[in-house]
Protein backbone atom coordinates (compact mmCIF):
# COMPACT_ATOMS: atom_id res chain seq x y z
CA UNK A 1 0.00 0.00 0.00
CA UNK A 2 2.38 2.34 1.26
CA UNK A 3 4.99 1.23 -1.77
CA UNK A 4 2.05 2.04 -4.39
CA UNK A 5 1.39 5.66 -2.89
CA UNK A 6 4.79 6.29 -2.93
CA UNK A 7 5.08 5.07 -6.69
CA UNK A 8 2.57 7.73 -7.43
CA UNK A 9 4.96 10.51 -7.11
CA UNK A 10 5.95 11.48 -10.62
CA UNK A 11 9.39 13.46 -10.86
CA UNK A 12 7.38 16.28 -12.14
CA UNK A 13 5.36 16.01 -8.59
CA UNK A 14 8.34 15.73 -6.55
CA UNK A 15 9.92 19.01 -8.32
CA UNK A 16 7.03 20.97 -7.71
CA UNK A 17 6.57 20.22 -4.28
CA UNK A 18 10.46 20.74 -3.57
CA UNK A 19 10.25 24.17 -5.68
CA UNK A 20 7.19 25.77 -3.85
CA UNK A 21 8.36 24.84 -0.09
CA UNK A 22 11.87 26.40 -0.99
CA UNK A 23 10.15 29.70 -2.54
CA UNK A 24 8.06 29.85 0.64
CA UNK A 25 10.78 29.54 2.96
CA UNK A 26 13.84 30.78 1.44
CA UNK A 27 12.79 34.16 1.89
CA UNK A 28 12.42 34.02 5.43
CA UNK A 29 15.17 32.30 5.97
CA UNK A 30 17.25 34.63 4.34
CA UNK A 31 16.19 37.25 6.66
CA UNK A 32 16.62 35.63 9.82
CA UNK A 33 19.79 34.74 9.18
CA UNK A 34 21.15 38.01 8.06
CA UNK A 35 19.45 39.88 11.16
CA UNK A 36 22.56 37.83 13.45
CA UNK A 37 24.89 39.74 10.68
CA UNK A 38 27.16 42.03 11.98
CA UNK A 39 27.87 44.32 9.17
CA UNK A 40 25.55 47.50 9.10
CA UNK A 41 25.52 47.31 5.20
CA UNK A 42 22.52 44.93 5.44
CA UNK A 43 23.73 42.96 2.02
CA UNK A 44 27.53 42.38 3.31
CA UNK A 45 28.32 39.44 5.91
CA UNK A 46 30.37 40.85 8.52
CA UNK A 47 30.28 37.81 10.77
CA UNK A 48 27.47 36.55 13.26
CA UNK A 49 26.44 38.84 15.78
CA UNK A 50 23.73 40.11 18.29
CA UNK A 51 24.31 44.24 17.60
CA UNK A 52 21.21 44.58 16.03
CA UNK A 53 18.87 42.46 18.68
CA UNK A 54 21.03 44.87 21.23
CA UNK A 55 19.60 47.97 18.95
CA UNK A 56 16.48 47.48 18.86
CA UNK A 57 15.85 46.70 22.20
CA UNK A 58 16.71 50.08 23.12
CA UNK A 59 15.08 51.83 20.55
CA UNK A 60 12.30 53.22 22.80
CA UNK A 61 9.81 54.17 19.94
CA UNK A 62 9.55 50.73 18.91
CA UNK A 63 9.06 48.86 22.10
CA UNK A 64 6.20 51.07 22.74
CA UNK A 65 5.33 50.13 19.63
CA UNK A 66 5.30 46.55 20.26
CA UNK A 67 3.77 46.79 23.96
CA UNK A 68 0.45 48.78 21.92
CA UNK A 69 0.36 45.88 19.65
CA UNK A 70 1.18 43.00 22.08
CA UNK A 71 -2.36 44.47 24.05
CA UNK A 72 -4.57 45.24 21.15
CA UNK A 73 -3.79 41.50 19.84
CA UNK A 74 -4.27 39.95 23.63
CA UNK A 75 -7.52 41.73 24.07
CA UNK A 76 -9.15 41.83 20.45
CA UNK A 77 -7.90 37.61 20.51
CA UNK A 78 -9.82 37.27 23.73
CA UNK A 79 -13.07 39.31 22.77
CA UNK A 80 -12.90 37.67 18.70
CA UNK A 81 -12.70 34.55 20.23
CA UNK A 82 -15.76 34.67 22.98
CA UNK A 83 -17.84 36.15 19.97
CA UNK A 84 -16.43 34.23 17.02
CA UNK A 85 -17.30 30.90 19.06
CA UNK A 86 -21.02 31.86 19.81
CA UNK A 87 -21.78 33.00 16.55
CA UNK A 88 -20.28 29.38 15.55
CA UNK A 89 -22.49 28.00 17.83
CA UNK A 90 -24.93 29.86 16.36
CA UNK A 91 -24.78 28.67 13.25
CA UNK A 92 -24.45 25.31 13.47
CA UNK A 93 -26.42 24.25 16.10
CA UNK A 94 -29.14 26.94 15.50
CA UNK A 95 -30.17 25.55 12.77
CA UNK A 96 -32.18 27.94 10.49
CA UNK A 97 -33.73 31.64 12.14
CA UNK A 98 -34.40 34.97 10.81
CA UNK A 99 -31.41 37.10 9.25
CA UNK A 100 -29.21 33.81 8.96
CA UNK A 101 -28.39 34.63 5.27
CA UNK A 102 -27.44 37.76 6.53
CA UNK A 103 -25.62 37.02 9.48
CA UNK A 104 -23.66 34.30 7.80
CA UNK A 105 -22.48 36.57 5.02
CA UNK A 106 -21.24 39.24 7.28
CA UNK A 107 -19.16 36.83 8.98
CA UNK A 108 -17.86 35.41 5.72
CA UNK A 109 -16.90 38.25 4.16
CA UNK A 110 -14.47 40.16 6.41
CA UNK A 111 -12.41 37.22 5.48
CA UNK A 112 -11.83 38.42 1.61
CA UNK A 113 -13.15 42.07 2.29
CA UNK A 114 -10.00 44.07 1.18
CA UNK A 115 -8.35 45.67 4.40
CA UNK A 116 -8.54 49.42 3.31
CA UNK A 117 -12.42 49.02 2.85
CA UNK A 118 -12.70 47.54 6.29
CA UNK A 119 -10.17 50.07 7.59
CA UNK A 120 -11.70 53.02 6.13
CA UNK A 121 -15.58 52.17 7.02
CA UNK A 122 -14.71 51.67 10.54
CA UNK A 123 -12.56 54.98 10.88
CA UNK A 124 -15.51 57.00 9.58
CA UNK A 125 -17.92 54.73 12.36
CA UNK A 126 -15.69 56.12 14.76
CA UNK A 127 -15.56 59.41 13.78
CA UNK A 128 -19.28 59.84 13.76
CA UNK A 129 -19.68 58.39 16.95
CA UNK A 130 -16.97 61.15 18.15
CA UNK A 131 -14.69 58.34 19.55
CA UNK A 132 -11.19 59.42 20.73
CA UNK A 133 -9.02 56.75 18.35
CA UNK A 134 -6.11 54.60 19.88
CA UNK A 135 -6.19 51.83 21.62
CA UNK A 136 -9.89 50.39 22.13
CA UNK A 137 -10.48 51.87 18.58
CA UNK A 138 -7.82 49.50 16.90
CA UNK A 139 -9.17 46.68 19.14
CA UNK A 140 -12.63 46.68 18.02
CA UNK A 141 -11.18 46.89 14.21
CA UNK A 142 -9.32 43.91 14.95
CA UNK A 143 -11.90 42.28 16.79
CA UNK A 144 -14.18 42.58 13.95
CA UNK A 145 -11.96 41.27 11.66
CA UNK A 146 -10.26 38.28 13.70
CA UNK A 147 -13.70 37.13 15.13
CA UNK A 148 -15.01 35.88 11.39
CA UNK A 149 -11.68 33.35 11.58
CA UNK A 150 -12.43 32.40 14.90
CA UNK A 151 -16.32 31.81 13.76
CA UNK A 152 -14.44 29.63 10.39
CA UNK A 153 -12.29 27.13 13.01
CA UNK A 154 -14.76 26.72 15.52
CA UNK A 155 -17.46 26.22 13.09
CA UNK A 156 -15.95 23.15 10.96
CA UNK A 157 -14.94 21.82 14.02
CA UNK A 158 -18.30 22.19 15.64
CA UNK A 159 -19.58 20.70 12.53
CA UNK A 160 -17.67 17.52 12.33
CA UNK A 161 -18.71 16.83 15.80
CA UNK A 162 -21.02 13.69 16.49
CA UNK A 163 -24.30 15.50 17.86
CA UNK A 164 -25.48 12.20 19.43
CA UNK A 165 -22.88 13.31 22.12
CA UNK A 166 -25.17 16.39 23.22
CA UNK A 167 -28.37 14.43 22.65
CA UNK A 168 -26.91 11.57 25.41
CA UNK A 169 -26.22 14.04 27.65
CA UNK A 170 -30.07 15.96 27.71
CA UNK A 171 -31.33 12.18 27.57
CA UNK A 172 -29.21 11.95 31.03
CA UNK A 173 -31.19 15.04 32.34
CA UNK A 174 -28.74 18.27 31.22
CA UNK A 175 -30.31 20.97 30.01
CA UNK A 176 -29.13 22.30 26.48
CA UNK A 177 -26.65 24.79 28.13
CA UNK A 178 -25.16 22.15 30.90
CA UNK A 179 -24.96 19.67 27.67
CA UNK A 180 -23.17 22.55 26.28
CA UNK A 181 -20.75 23.52 28.68
CA UNK A 182 -20.68 19.94 29.94
CA UNK A 183 -20.33 18.07 26.78
CA UNK A 184 -19.75 20.65 23.80
CA UNK A 185 -17.36 22.85 24.75
CA UNK A 186 -14.59 20.30 26.27
CA UNK A 187 -14.22 18.72 22.68
CA UNK A 188 -13.97 22.06 21.01
CA UNK A 189 -11.70 23.59 23.38
CA UNK A 190 -8.56 22.61 21.01
CA UNK A 191 -10.03 24.68 18.43
CA UNK A 192 -10.99 27.44 20.59
CA UNK A 193 -7.64 27.94 21.90
CA UNK A 194 -6.00 27.41 18.26
CA UNK A 195 -8.46 30.44 17.09
CA UNK A 196 -7.09 32.22 19.87
CA UNK A 197 -3.53 32.16 18.91
CA UNK A 198 -4.91 32.64 14.74
CA UNK A 199 -6.62 35.86 16.20
CA UNK A 200 -3.53 36.53 17.96
CA UNK A 201 -1.47 36.21 15.01
CA UNK A 202 -3.43 37.90 12.82
CA UNK A 203 -3.98 41.04 14.68
CA UNK A 204 -0.03 41.43 15.53
CA UNK A 205 0.31 41.27 11.91
CA UNK A 206 -2.19 43.81 10.67
CA UNK A 207 -1.01 47.48 9.19
CA UNK A 208 -3.50 48.66 6.90
CA UNK A 209 -6.72 48.29 9.48
CA UNK A 210 -4.63 49.78 12.30
CA UNK A 211 -3.27 52.73 10.17
CA UNK A 212 -6.74 53.98 9.37
CA UNK A 213 -8.04 53.44 13.21
CA UNK A 214 -5.46 54.38 15.57
CA UNK A 215 -5.13 58.01 16.49
CA UNK A 216 -1.82 59.91 16.96
CA UNK A 217 1.16 58.66 19.00
CA UNK A 218 -0.43 55.41 19.69
CA UNK A 219 1.15 53.18 16.56
CA UNK A 220 1.18 49.49 16.46
CA UNK A 221 4.10 47.65 16.15
CA UNK A 222 3.47 46.90 12.04
CA UNK A 223 3.19 50.40 11.55
CA UNK A 224 6.04 51.24 12.72
CA UNK A 225 7.75 48.14 11.14
CA UNK A 226 5.96 49.56 7.62
CA UNK A 227 7.12 53.20 7.72
CA UNK A 228 10.90 52.16 8.62
CA UNK A 229 10.64 49.60 5.83
CA UNK A 230 9.54 52.31 3.23
CA UNK A 231 12.45 54.15 3.81
CA UNK A 232 14.42 51.21 2.88
CA UNK A 233 16.34 47.88 4.79
CA UNK A 234 17.82 48.02 7.87
CA UNK A 235 19.43 45.80 9.96
CA UNK A 236 17.57 46.46 12.97
CA UNK A 237 14.45 45.95 10.82
CA UNK A 238 15.64 42.09 11.03
CA UNK A 239 16.65 41.62 14.06
CA UNK A 240 12.47 42.92 14.86
CA UNK A 241 11.10 40.77 12.18
CA UNK A 242 12.72 37.86 13.29
CA UNK A 243 12.04 38.27 17.03
CA UNK A 244 8.25 38.49 15.33
CA UNK A 245 8.93 35.10 13.64
CA UNK A 246 9.90 33.52 17.50
CA UNK A 247 7.17 34.64 18.39
CA UNK A 248 4.60 33.14 15.77
CA UNK A 249 6.62 30.09 15.39
CA UNK A 250 6.09 29.48 19.57
CA UNK A 251 2.44 30.23 19.18
CA UNK A 252 2.28 27.89 16.22
CA UNK A 253 3.86 24.54 18.13
CA UNK A 254 1.31 25.25 20.63
CA UNK A 255 -1.68 25.71 17.83
CA UNK A 256 -0.27 22.70 16.22
CA UNK A 257 -0.01 20.72 19.57
CA UNK A 258 -4.00 21.79 20.91
CA UNK A 259 -5.15 20.64 17.57
CA UNK A 260 -3.48 17.02 17.58
CA UNK A 261 -5.16 16.60 21.30
CA UNK A 262 -8.02 17.58 19.63
CA UNK A 263 -8.10 15.20 17.29
CA UNK A 264 -6.93 12.34 19.18
CA UNK A 265 -9.84 13.30 21.99
CA UNK A 266 -12.34 13.42 19.01
CA UNK A 267 -11.44 9.84 18.43
CA UNK A 268 -11.36 8.38 21.94
CA UNK A 269 -14.62 10.36 22.70
CA UNK A 270 -16.03 8.70 19.73
CA UNK A 271 -17.03 5.16 21.20
CA UNK A 272 -18.82 6.51 24.40
CA UNK B 1 -35.48 15.20 16.02
CA UNK B 2 -36.63 16.43 18.84
CA UNK B 3 -33.57 17.28 20.86
CA UNK B 4 -32.31 19.25 17.89
CA UNK B 5 -35.16 21.46 18.40
CA UNK B 6 -34.52 21.82 22.02
CA UNK B 7 -30.71 22.54 21.46
CA UNK B 8 -31.86 25.43 18.45
CA UNK B 9 -33.45 27.33 20.51
CA UNK B 10 -30.29 28.31 23.70
CA UNK B 11 -28.00 28.07 20.19
CA UNK B 12 -29.72 31.09 18.63
CA UNK B 13 -29.81 33.05 21.67
CA UNK B 14 -25.94 32.13 21.12
CA UNK B 15 -26.02 34.11 18.31
CA UNK B 16 -27.22 37.52 19.44
CA UNK B 17 -24.15 39.07 20.45
CA UNK B 18 -21.49 38.63 17.54
CA UNK B 19 -24.61 38.99 15.40
CA UNK B 20 -25.02 42.89 17.28
CA UNK B 21 -21.06 43.23 17.20
CA UNK B 22 -21.06 42.41 13.05
CA UNK B 23 -24.57 44.69 12.76
CA UNK B 24 -22.47 47.78 14.52
CA UNK B 25 -19.08 47.21 13.62
CA UNK B 26 -19.20 45.65 9.83
CA UNK B 27 -22.30 46.64 8.25
CA UNK B 28 -23.13 50.24 10.13
CA UNK B 29 -19.71 51.37 9.07
CA UNK B 30 -20.65 50.91 5.10
CA UNK B 31 -23.60 53.32 5.90
CA UNK B 32 -21.25 56.46 6.65
CA UNK B 33 -18.83 55.27 3.93
CA UNK B 34 -22.37 55.50 1.69
CA UNK B 35 -23.18 59.09 3.40
CA UNK B 36 -19.47 60.33 3.45
CA UNK B 37 -18.93 59.70 -0.13
CA UNK B 38 -21.82 61.59 -1.40
CA UNK B 39 -20.84 64.64 0.93
CA UNK B 40 -18.83 67.53 -0.47
CA UNK B 41 -14.46 67.77 0.86
CA UNK B 42 -14.39 70.69 3.20
CA UNK B 43 -10.63 71.76 4.49
CA UNK B 44 -11.91 71.43 8.12
CA UNK B 45 -11.54 68.59 10.74
CA UNK B 46 -13.20 66.16 9.72
CA UNK B 47 -12.61 66.98 6.16
CA UNK B 48 -15.91 66.74 4.73
CA UNK B 49 -19.34 68.64 5.37
CA UNK B 50 -21.90 66.66 6.59
CA UNK B 51 -24.62 65.66 4.41
CA UNK B 52 -27.13 65.25 7.31
CA UNK B 53 -27.92 65.06 10.69
CA UNK B 54 -30.23 62.17 12.24
CA UNK B 55 -30.86 63.89 15.41
CA UNK B 56 -32.47 66.95 13.48
CA UNK B 57 -35.52 64.63 12.57
CA UNK B 58 -36.92 63.63 8.81
CA UNK B 59 -37.48 67.45 7.75
CA UNK B 60 -33.62 67.93 7.77
CA UNK B 61 -33.31 64.51 6.51
CA UNK B 62 -35.60 64.91 3.34
CA UNK B 63 -33.75 68.42 2.94
CA UNK B 64 -30.61 66.75 2.63
CA UNK B 65 -31.43 64.23 0.09
CA UNK B 66 -32.05 67.37 -2.26
CA UNK B 67 -28.77 68.24 -2.19
CA UNK B 68 -26.81 65.44 -1.82
CA UNK B 69 -23.73 65.51 -3.85
CA UNK B 70 -22.44 63.31 -6.72
CA UNK B 71 -19.43 65.44 -7.23
CA UNK B 72 -17.21 62.59 -6.31
CA UNK B 73 -18.53 59.71 -8.21
CA UNK B 74 -19.01 62.51 -11.40
CA UNK B 75 -14.92 62.80 -10.46
CA UNK B 76 -14.16 59.01 -10.14
CA UNK B 77 -15.25 58.09 -13.84
CA UNK B 78 -14.14 61.45 -15.50
CA UNK B 79 -10.52 62.05 -13.98
CA UNK B 80 -8.17 59.20 -16.05
CA UNK B 81 -6.56 58.72 -12.71
CA UNK B 82 -8.87 56.33 -10.87
CA UNK B 83 -10.35 54.80 -14.51
CA UNK B 84 -6.85 53.72 -14.36
CA UNK B 85 -6.23 52.95 -11.15
CA UNK B 86 -9.62 50.36 -11.43
CA UNK B 87 -8.23 48.79 -14.65
CA UNK B 88 -5.15 48.17 -13.57
CA UNK B 89 -6.46 46.43 -10.04
CA UNK B 90 -8.39 44.32 -12.44
CA UNK B 91 -5.42 43.53 -14.50
CA UNK B 92 -2.79 43.05 -11.73
CA UNK B 93 -5.33 40.83 -9.82
CA UNK B 94 -6.21 38.76 -13.19
CA UNK B 95 -2.62 38.35 -14.00
CA UNK B 96 -2.10 37.69 -10.25
CA UNK B 97 -4.62 34.83 -9.94
CA UNK B 98 -3.41 33.14 -13.71
CA UNK B 99 0.39 32.84 -11.97
CA UNK B 100 -0.79 31.34 -8.92
CA UNK B 101 -3.26 28.88 -10.08
CA UNK B 102 -0.12 27.81 -12.48
CA UNK B 103 2.19 27.57 -9.73
CA UNK B 104 -0.11 26.03 -7.04
CA UNK B 105 -1.89 23.51 -9.32
CA UNK B 106 1.60 21.43 -9.18
CA UNK B 107 2.15 22.10 -5.44
CA UNK B 108 -1.43 20.91 -4.55
CA UNK B 109 -1.55 18.07 -6.87
CA UNK B 110 2.39 16.95 -5.34
CA UNK B 111 0.85 17.34 -1.89
CA UNK B 112 -2.17 15.21 -2.88
CA UNK B 113 0.33 12.79 -3.81
CA UNK B 114 2.37 12.18 -0.92
CA UNK B 115 1.90 9.34 1.12
CA UNK B 116 -0.79 9.64 3.28
CA UNK B 117 0.83 10.08 6.49
CA UNK B 118 3.17 12.98 4.87
CA UNK B 119 0.39 15.40 3.87
CA UNK B 120 -0.45 16.83 7.29
CA UNK B 121 3.12 17.83 7.67
CA UNK B 122 2.97 19.24 3.77
CA UNK B 123 -0.44 21.27 4.75
CA UNK B 124 1.24 22.56 7.95
CA UNK B 125 4.39 23.38 5.83
CA UNK B 126 1.71 25.73 3.75
CA UNK B 127 0.11 27.07 6.67
CA UNK B 128 2.80 28.21 8.48
CA UNK B 129 3.59 30.91 6.19
CA UNK B 130 -0.57 32.29 6.25
CA UNK B 131 0.49 32.53 10.60
CA UNK B 132 4.04 34.91 9.99
CA UNK B 133 3.76 38.00 9.28
CA UNK B 134 2.29 39.15 5.66
CA UNK B 135 4.71 42.44 6.19
CA UNK B 136 7.86 40.64 7.25
CA UNK B 137 7.28 38.31 4.61
CA UNK B 138 7.18 41.12 2.23
CA UNK B 139 9.83 42.83 3.99
CA UNK B 140 12.23 39.77 3.50
CA UNK B 141 11.57 40.00 -0.51
CA UNK B 142 13.09 43.42 -0.11
CA UNK B 143 16.06 42.28 1.70
CA UNK B 144 16.40 39.57 -1.38
CA UNK B 145 15.45 42.05 -4.36
CA UNK B 146 17.80 45.35 -3.35
CA UNK B 147 19.92 46.67 -5.61
CA UNK B 148 22.66 45.32 -3.68
CA UNK B 149 20.66 42.48 -2.79
CA UNK B 150 21.24 38.44 -2.56
CA UNK B 151 19.61 37.86 -6.49
CA UNK B 152 22.18 40.43 -7.87
CA UNK B 153 24.61 38.90 -5.89
CA UNK B 154 23.63 35.58 -7.57
CA UNK B 155 22.80 36.55 -10.68
CA UNK B 156 26.31 38.50 -11.02
CA UNK B 157 28.07 35.47 -9.75
CA UNK B 158 27.15 33.56 -12.04
CA UNK B 159 27.66 35.70 -14.47
CA UNK B 160 24.11 35.82 -16.01
CA UNK B 161 23.84 39.43 -15.88
CA UNK B 162 26.63 42.18 -16.44
CA UNK B 163 25.37 44.99 -13.87
CA UNK B 164 22.89 44.55 -11.36
CA UNK B 165 19.09 44.43 -12.39
CA UNK B 166 16.52 46.82 -11.04
CA UNK B 167 13.77 45.02 -9.82
CA UNK B 168 12.46 46.76 -6.86
CA UNK B 169 9.92 49.16 -7.70
CA UNK B 170 8.87 47.37 -10.66
CA UNK B 171 5.70 45.26 -11.91
CA UNK B 172 7.85 42.08 -11.71
CA UNK B 173 8.82 42.80 -8.03
CA UNK B 174 5.19 42.61 -7.48
CA UNK B 175 4.15 40.15 -9.00
CA UNK B 176 6.74 38.49 -7.34
CA UNK B 177 5.09 39.72 -3.69
CA UNK B 178 1.84 38.81 -4.12
CA UNK B 179 2.23 35.19 -5.66
CA UNK B 180 4.08 34.68 -2.56
CA UNK B 181 1.75 36.35 0.00
CA UNK B 182 -1.25 34.38 -2.03
CA UNK B 183 0.32 30.79 -2.06
CA UNK B 184 -1.32 29.16 0.60
CA UNK B 185 -4.80 30.86 -0.24
CA UNK B 186 -4.16 28.76 -3.70
CA UNK B 187 -2.70 26.06 -2.50
CA UNK B 188 -5.62 25.10 0.50
CA UNK B 189 -8.52 25.27 -1.29
CA UNK B 190 -7.03 22.83 -4.45
CA UNK B 191 -5.50 20.28 -2.00
CA UNK B 192 -8.84 20.40 0.12
CA UNK B 193 -10.33 19.01 -3.26
CA UNK B 194 -7.82 16.83 -4.85
CA UNK B 195 -7.08 14.84 -1.34
CA UNK B 196 -10.81 13.62 -1.83
CA UNK B 197 -10.76 12.41 -5.15
CA UNK B 198 -11.02 8.55 -5.12
CA UNK B 199 -8.11 6.84 -6.18
CA UNK B 200 -10.31 4.05 -7.53
CA UNK B 201 -11.41 6.71 -10.61
CA UNK B 202 -8.03 6.98 -11.51
CA UNK B 203 -7.45 3.21 -11.68
CA UNK B 204 -10.65 2.72 -13.54
CA UNK B 205 -9.47 5.15 -16.15
CA UNK B 206 -6.14 3.38 -16.81
CA UNK B 207 -7.85 -0.17 -16.27
CA UNK B 208 -10.14 1.89 -19.27
CA UNK B 209 -7.06 2.14 -21.46
CA UNK B 210 -6.48 6.10 -20.35
CA UNK B 211 -2.90 7.59 -20.54
CA UNK B 212 -2.06 9.07 -17.28
CA UNK B 213 -2.22 12.56 -18.77
CA UNK B 214 -5.88 11.89 -20.22
CA UNK B 215 -6.65 10.60 -16.72
CA UNK B 216 -5.47 14.11 -15.56
CA UNK B 217 -7.21 16.19 -17.90
CA UNK B 218 -10.69 14.24 -18.08
CA UNK B 219 -10.98 13.17 -14.42
CA UNK B 220 -8.59 14.78 -12.08
CA UNK B 221 -8.69 18.60 -13.52
CA UNK B 222 -12.86 18.77 -13.92
CA UNK B 223 -13.38 17.01 -10.92
CA UNK B 224 -10.90 19.84 -8.86
CA UNK B 225 -12.74 22.96 -10.52
CA UNK B 226 -14.61 23.60 -6.93
CA UNK B 227 -11.51 24.09 -5.40
CA UNK B 228 -9.74 26.35 -8.58
CA UNK B 229 -13.08 28.13 -8.56
CA UNK B 230 -12.57 28.03 -4.68
CA UNK B 231 -8.73 29.08 -4.56
CA UNK B 232 -9.25 31.93 -7.43
CA UNK B 233 -11.67 33.70 -5.54
CA UNK B 234 -9.88 33.78 -2.43
CA UNK B 235 -6.22 35.03 -4.15
CA UNK B 236 -8.78 37.70 -6.67
CA UNK B 237 -10.89 39.28 -3.77
CA UNK B 238 -8.32 40.46 -2.01
CA UNK B 239 -5.52 40.81 -4.50
CA UNK B 240 -8.13 43.64 -6.14
CA UNK B 241 -8.29 45.86 -3.05
CA UNK B 242 -4.06 45.06 -1.82
CA UNK B 243 -2.45 48.01 -1.17
CA UNK B 244 0.71 47.23 1.59
CA UNK B 245 2.66 45.31 -1.64
CA UNK B 246 2.08 47.30 -4.64
CA UNK B 247 3.00 49.85 -2.29
CA UNK B 248 6.11 48.24 -1.06
CA UNK B 249 7.53 47.15 -4.22
CA UNK B 250 5.79 48.71 -7.17
CA UNK B 251 7.26 51.58 -8.95
CA UNK B 252 4.98 55.39 -8.53
CA UNK B 253 3.89 55.32 -11.84
CA UNK B 254 0.59 53.44 -11.84
CA UNK B 255 -1.09 52.85 -8.92
CA UNK B 256 -4.08 50.00 -7.78
CA UNK B 257 -7.95 50.93 -6.52
CA UNK B 258 -6.38 50.25 -2.44
CA UNK B 259 -3.41 53.14 -3.41
CA UNK B 260 -5.65 55.37 -5.26
CA UNK B 261 -7.83 55.41 -1.71
CA UNK B 262 -5.06 55.39 0.68
CA UNK B 263 -3.62 58.72 -1.31
CA UNK B 264 -6.80 60.43 -1.31
CA UNK B 265 -7.31 59.88 2.28
CA UNK B 266 -3.82 60.24 4.00
CA UNK B 267 -1.82 62.53 1.88
CA UNK B 268 -5.04 64.51 0.03
CA UNK B 269 -7.23 63.97 3.41
CA UNK B 270 -10.31 64.22 0.83
CA UNK B 271 -12.15 61.67 2.71
CA UNK B 272 -15.20 61.93 0.30
CA UNK B 273 -13.49 61.11 -2.68
CA UNK B 274 -11.29 57.93 -0.45
CA UNK B 275 -15.16 57.13 0.20
CA UNK B 276 -16.54 57.21 -3.07
CA UNK B 277 -13.40 54.89 -3.83
CA UNK B 278 -14.60 52.44 -1.52
CA UNK B 279 -18.11 52.68 -2.68
CA UNK B 280 -16.99 51.62 -6.09
CA UNK B 281 -14.69 49.05 -5.13
CA UNK B 282 -16.70 47.63 -3.33
CA UNK B 283 -19.27 47.61 -6.18
CA UNK B 284 -16.47 45.57 -8.12
CA UNK B 285 -16.06 43.07 -5.81
CA UNK B 286 -19.70 42.45 -5.20
CA UNK B 287 -20.25 39.73 -7.99
CA UNK B 288 -17.30 37.80 -7.05
CA UNK B 289 -18.09 37.78 -3.12
CA UNK B 290 -21.72 36.57 -3.70
CA UNK B 291 -19.76 33.79 -5.73
CA UNK B 292 -17.79 32.81 -3.13
CA UNK B 293 -20.62 32.91 -0.44
CA UNK B 294 -22.03 30.63 -2.54
CA UNK B 295 -19.35 28.27 -2.61
CA UNK B 296 -18.91 28.77 1.04
CA UNK B 297 -21.97 27.43 1.65
CA UNK B 298 -22.38 24.72 -0.60
CA UNK B 299 -18.67 23.38 1.09
CA UNK B 300 -19.80 24.16 4.90
CA UNK B 301 -23.19 23.02 4.83
CA UNK B 302 -22.95 20.24 2.16
CA UNK B 303 -20.17 18.35 3.65
CA UNK B 304 -21.97 17.96 6.29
Amino acid sequence: MMARRIGRMSPFNITALALGMAFLYLPIVILVIYSFNASRLVTVWGGWSLRWYHESFNDRAMLDAAWMSLRVAAVSATIATLLGTLAAVGLVRGERFRGRTLFSGMLYAPLVMPEVISGLSLLLLFVALNAERGFWTVTIAHTTLTMCFVTVVVQSRLASLDRSLEEAAMDLGCDPVQAFVRVTLPLILPAIAASWMLAFTLSLDDVVIASFTTGPGSATLPIRIYSEVRLGVKPEINAICTIVIALIAVLIVIASLASNLSSSEAKSAAPL
Amino acid sequence: MSTHRIFARPARYAAIAPYLWMVLFFLVPFGFVLKISLSQTAIAQPPYVPVFDFSEGWSAINAAFAQLSFDNFRLLISDSLYISSYLRSVVVAVTSTLILLLIGYPIAYGMARLPQRWQPIAMMLVIVPFWTSFLIRIYAWINILQHDGLLNKILLALHLVSSPVVWLSTDTAMYLGIVYSYLPFMILPLYATLSKMDPSLLEAASDLGSSPRQAFWLLTFPLSLPGVGAGALLCFIPIIGEFVIPDLLAGSGSMMIGQTLWLEFFTNKDWPVAAAAAVALLVLLVPPLLLYDRLQRRTLEGGR
